[in-house]
């Protein structure tokens, strides 16, 4: 036993220490769902907040890898240290996946100030986006600055995919399918700052039209966010976009760590809360429980009034109100 | 034999790569393929890799196992990628060669310590049993030095 906490012990200091290996051997106990990672990860908390978590989101092939690779170059050429999370979604049937992300960020692979890891999106036992939200988190308590993370958003909601990063941006992309509807309006709302990617494709400025018209519906809030226009195998836009996610970080931070970890903890908390709840409800085999889901099923009371009695303790007390 | 999304072991993690002038990537691929099919996790890199950046790949992605496909004359430069991983303390990852290795030059890699090799005409169950093998084992030993420590 003490063998082994010694051993724990010599990782965090490790990892606390910039470590390359003992990073990527803490994210592989978190994202394997080793009982240790979680331990790993309440010891480093207090190590957290300091880095500037970028999410990257977008429908499948709208240019995601590409924009971080031209954005890892810039950062790179100001002398900043950036971290990737890349999270690719896995083949359903063996939870087999090729994680293919890096592969455009391949000029970086040898550059010891950029760290590249591939997450899939299969079986996370406390959810995908909880066990993300670790993983940026050991990023972060190793040191790095910048965290930038791309998701596809398929099987997530887009509420939880807002829950993971601390500014989101939005990417589009001219001629993916239904014009803008390709971007999901529930997608828009959590985006602080929107791109419209390919920007050197034909009908890129009515997209980026579409797009600012689609705000201008929205709240105060969202007519404020910018739409940027990028075009991610060259240059054009990453300056400007990279300058967006500044401004949101100050707004929304002002560069307070211990701000950053509450704000982080609080949404953990939630992605955590939901998924064990989603299980129980699903799993759980108790006759309170049953018969609640019965006055669903006969339509005696409505869905949000089942959750409010599940959540109140109150499943028992049968209609009321 | 697959890994399924309830098991409690993770999926295991491999590396497909190619090192050296050859770009001939249709073994590379369909091995990569093999190895998704299998349930398993893989980063793979298209060809002319360098050793460092392998090297680079492996531990960032705590890989199990690393794949390394040659039809030329690439893996007489595998012993330096072997070198390279012990000098990054990367010993515990298991390297696999699948190509064109004359038979005299087999016990250079092996030496080196490859762990397996397979030709021309390899059978797909034997590819993907000996890599989930290797795999295992390097993630046992990745896994089980920390598992049970007191929380
Ligand atoms: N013309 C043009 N092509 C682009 C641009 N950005 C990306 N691409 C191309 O779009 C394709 C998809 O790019 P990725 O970066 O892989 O897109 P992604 O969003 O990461 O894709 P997934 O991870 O599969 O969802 C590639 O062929 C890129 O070269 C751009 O600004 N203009
Ligand atoms: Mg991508």
């Amino acid at each position: 036993m003490n063998h082994k906490t010694d051993l724990l012990d010599g990782l965090i200091d490790r990892l606390r220490a910039g470590d390359t290996a003992a990073l990527a051997r803490a994210i592989s106990l978190v994202d394997g769902n080793q009982q240790i990672g979680q331990v790993l990860h309440r010891r480093l908390r207090r190590d957290t907040g300091a880095a500037n978590v970028i999410g990257i989101t977008g429908p499948p092939g709208v240019g995601k890898s590409t924009l971080i690779n031209s954005l890892l170059t810039k950062l790179r050429d100001r002398g900043d240290r950036v971290a990737v999370i890349a999270v690719d979604p896995s083949s359903p049937i063996s939870g087999g996946a090729v994680l293919g992300d890096r592969t455009r960020m391949g000029h970086h692979t040898d550059d010891d100030g950029v760290f590249i890891r591939s997450i899939s999106a299969r079986g996370h036992l406390g959810g995908l986006s909880t066990s993300i939200l670790q993983i940026v988190d050991l990023v972060d308590a190793a040191g790095w600055p910048i965290v930038i993370l791309e998701t596809v958003g398929a099987g997530q909601s887009e509420t939880e995919i807002a829950e993971i990063a601390d500014i989101n941006v939005v990417l589009n992309a001219p001629g993916l399918g239904d014009d803008v509807q390709a971007i999901k309006a529930g997608i828009l709302e959590i985006a602080d700052v929107l791109v419209v990617n390919k920007a050197d494709m034909p009908l890129a400025e009515a997209t980026e039209r579409q797009l600012k018209s689609m705000l201008k519906l929205r709240s105060f809030d969202q007519q404020q966010v910018p739409v940027l226009k990028t075009i991610a195998n060259s240059t054009k836009g990453i300056d400007e976009l990279l300058s967006a996610t500044q401004e949101v970080a100050q707004q929304k931070f002002r560069d307070d760590k211990a701000q950053r970890r509450l704000f982080r903890s609080r949404r953990q908390v939630a992605q955590a809360a939901a998924e064990a709840q989603r299980r129980q409800i699903l799993y759980r085999e108790d006759p309170q429980l049953t018969q609640l889901i019965q006055q669903v099923a006969e339509g005696q009371i409505g869905v949000t009034e089942a959750v409010e009695q599940i959540l109140t303790g109150n499943e028992g007390a049968k209609g009321s109100v | 034999m697959t890994t399924t999304l309830t098991s409690d072991r993770p999926p295991l993690r491999a590396l497909i790569t190619k090192i050296g002038l050859d770009g001939h990537d249709r073994g590379s691929r369909i091995v990569a393929a093999y190895l998704r099919d299998a349930g398993m996790e893989v980063i793979y890199t298209p060809p002319w890799q360098e050793i460092s950046s392998v090297v680079a790949l492996a531990m960032q992605e705590d890989v199990d196992l690393i794949g390394v496909s040659s039809l030329a004359t690439d893996h007489l430069i595998i012993p330096d990628l072997m070198t390279a991983l012990i000098e990054q303390n990367l010993q515990h990852v298991a390297v696999f060669v699948g190509g064109i290795i004359p038979d005299q030059e087999r016990p250079l890699l092996e030496s080196a310590g490859v762990k397996a090799i397979f030709g021309p005409g390899s059978q797909k169950e034997d590819i993907v049993a000996c890599a989930q093998r290797l795999a295992q084992e390097s993630q046992d030993a990745k896994f089980g030095a920390l598992s049970g420590v007191a929380v």
